[in-house]
């Protein structure tokens, strides 16, 4: 066994938006399922979890700049090296819908987009929200797959409204029975409580600050669950159980914050 | 304790919840991450990572406080196994006072971290001195009570037995051994550049259980006090050889690593089976077997 970085260089870089950009990695994951996440390591500057954003015969990972590590991912060049190890993580359960809806929230689509294209033949219902037309990625590869809800703070594209106010209505129109989400967990909570409420099951991959990623140190837990090997992904089940989930998470050095205090560290 | 295996300290005690999964896992007891005097935000990852033969971390004692801990320890009545507190300190008055905070929980045991390689002010500076060593444990054991005291030791010290025998004549109720191997370093060659962002890191896993079971070897041969032997054990039969060299109760921590958060559960009855086939009936029997 063995868990160090491997040195991977970029095969391509796709610039989704001005914020956002895909990188492609030379080496695939022929293993990797959708919702598995790699650590990747930026020498002298960090390591940190990112979602494996496509799978079909090339892995990539999709970034959206936010600070010192993001800038680093966005100086990436074709055939720079970056140290990838992974993937990690559970990643969704493809076998357990019939009628699928996807549901994301801003980047959040990142890990979603390959389960999406997984599912493709039992015809996802996918929504996505952001805070305006510009901010939305991958547009076509979504809409080739399925039938794609938007939804804006703004009303610049879609309905004016939150992702997850779409969700009842999609549910009872569409006959879903499983939703996968992905995004901001306060969106993913209410994902979480509709879901419960049309009894429904979901799936939803949720964040942490990881050191190992691997299921030791115990820096991304949530009650007793580790992030990184018994989740990204957890099912309403296991949701249902956890203390935390919507609540609280734990900061670099352990200490359990509400969410708001952590995604303005996190910032 | 329903059976030798403990949660080694720095392994998945950041909370009550998670230290109930690893006695649910089969734990005997487990520790809590060490805790520290104030906020402490460690290193900058990558910080823990695994090699061919074990795994490697500098992690830096990240902690967020005796105090902001208060929630958790008051809590800890509520798991069905003995809990123990690592603590450290970058001074004897340091190590006191959080020493003395954390006894007012009554844990089973308080760990002394005397012995982490990967801080510059805190751990590793005691635990290869003798003197410092048994100056720690004293003043601690004056603000602890009752609560027993374990000072764990690193490998690095020149004669480990000779710590140990100096924390006994300062009061120690156990010893704990080893902390990690080294420090040690990796590098990327494409990167050119160590891997861990703090350069170095303490070594764990199969690759330093032979160290491992000679320190605690000659740590039985020098003092009296029962011993929680670790380093590298992810088996049975790993186990058996820790207890065999001395050790009362075996630590677990990158065994995690190799055999899942199940691995508690798995070399208990890994050491059944061999002592049955061995015929052993108490785990007892074992300790301290290798020195006949």
């Amino acid at each position: 066994m063995s868990d160090m970085p491997v040195s991977n260089r970029v095969r391509k870089v796709v610039e989704e938006n001005k914020e956002v950009k895909t990188i492609f990695l030379e080496e695939s994951m022929p293993g990797a399922i959708p919702g598995q996440f790699v650590m990747v390591w930026l020498p002298g500057t960090d390591e940190k979890p990112l979602a494996l954003s496509c799978l079909n015969g090339e892995a990539a990972i999709t970034v959206q700049r936010k600070g010192k590590f993001t800038d680093g991912i966005f100086r990436l060049k074709k055939g720079s090296y970056i140290g990838v190890r992974g993937p990690y993580g559970n990643g969704f359960d493809a076998d357990a819908c019939t009628k699928p809806c996807i549901i994301a929230g801003g980047v959040g689509i990142a890990p979603l987009a390959p389960l999406a294209e997984k599912l493709a033949k039992k015809k996802p219902v996918v929504i996505m929200g952001a805070s305006n037309e510009g901010k939305f990625i991958f547009r076509e590869r979504m809409e080739k797959v399925g039938k794609v809800e938007y939804a804006t703070d703004d009303g610049s594209c879609g309905r004016k409204c939150f992702a997850s106010d779409m969700l009842e209505g999609v549910v009872e129109k569409e006959g879903i029975d499983v939703v996968y989400g992905c995004g901001p967990e306060l969106m993913l909570k209410r994902v979480f409580e509709i879901c419960k409420k049309k009894r429904v099951g979901c799936q939803l991959s949720l964040e942490r600050y990881m050191h190992c990623g691997f299921g030791v140190c115990g820096s991304c837990a949530v009650d007793g669950y580790r992030v990184c090997v018994d989740g990204p992904v957890f099912s309403s089940k296991q949701l249902e159980k956890m203390t935390e989930f919507g609540k609280f998470a734990r900061l670099k050095y352990g200490k359990k914050v509400s969410l708001n205090e952590y995604y303005r560290w996190r910032e | 304790m329903r059976n030798p295996t403990v949660l080694a300290s720095g392994f998945l005690g950041v909370n009550v919840e998670m230290l109930k999964r690893v006695v649910e896992e089969g734990a005997g007891a487990v520790t809590f991450k060490s805790i520290g005097p104030r906020v402490k935000s460690g290193h900058r990852n990558p910080t823990v990572l695994a090699y061919e033969w074990g795994m490697i971390n500098a992690v830096g004692l990240p902690s967020s406080g005796y105090k902001d801990m208060e929630g958790e320890l008051a809590r800890m009545k509520e798991l069905k196994a003995p809990v123990f507190v690592s603590i450290y300190g970058a001074s004897v008055e340091e190590f006191c006072d959080v020493a003395e905070a954390v006894a007012g929980y009554k844990p089973a045991v308080i760990e002394l971290n005397v012995s982490c390689p990967n801080t510059k002010a805190e751990g590793m500076v005691f635990g290869c001195s003798e003197k410092l060593t048994a100056e720690v444990v004293s003043a601690v054991k004056n603000v602890t009570g009752k609560v027993p005291v374990m000072p764990k030791l690193t490998p690095q010290a020149l004669n480990i037995a000779g710590v140990a025998k100096a924390c006994e004549e300062a009061g120690a109720d156990a010893i704990a051994a080893i902390n990690t191997v080294g420090p040690g370093m990796l590098i990327n060659i494409e990167a050119r550049k160590p891997v861990l962002d703090y350069k170095r890191g303490g070594i764990s896993g199969p690759a330093i259980r032979p160290i491992a079971v000679r320190c605690v070897y000659e740590i039985y041969e020098a003092v009296d006090l029962p011993i929680l032997g670790m380093g590298g054990v992810t088996e049975g039969r790993d186990a058996v050889e820790m207890m065999q060299a001395g050790a009362s109760a075996v630590g677990i921590g990158s065994g995690v690593y190799y055999r899942g958060i199940e691995v508690f559960n798995r070399v208990c009855e890994e050491m059944k089976v061999w002592m049955s086939e061995n015929g052993y009936k108490n785990v007892k029997e074992l300790v301290g077997a290798a020195h006949e």
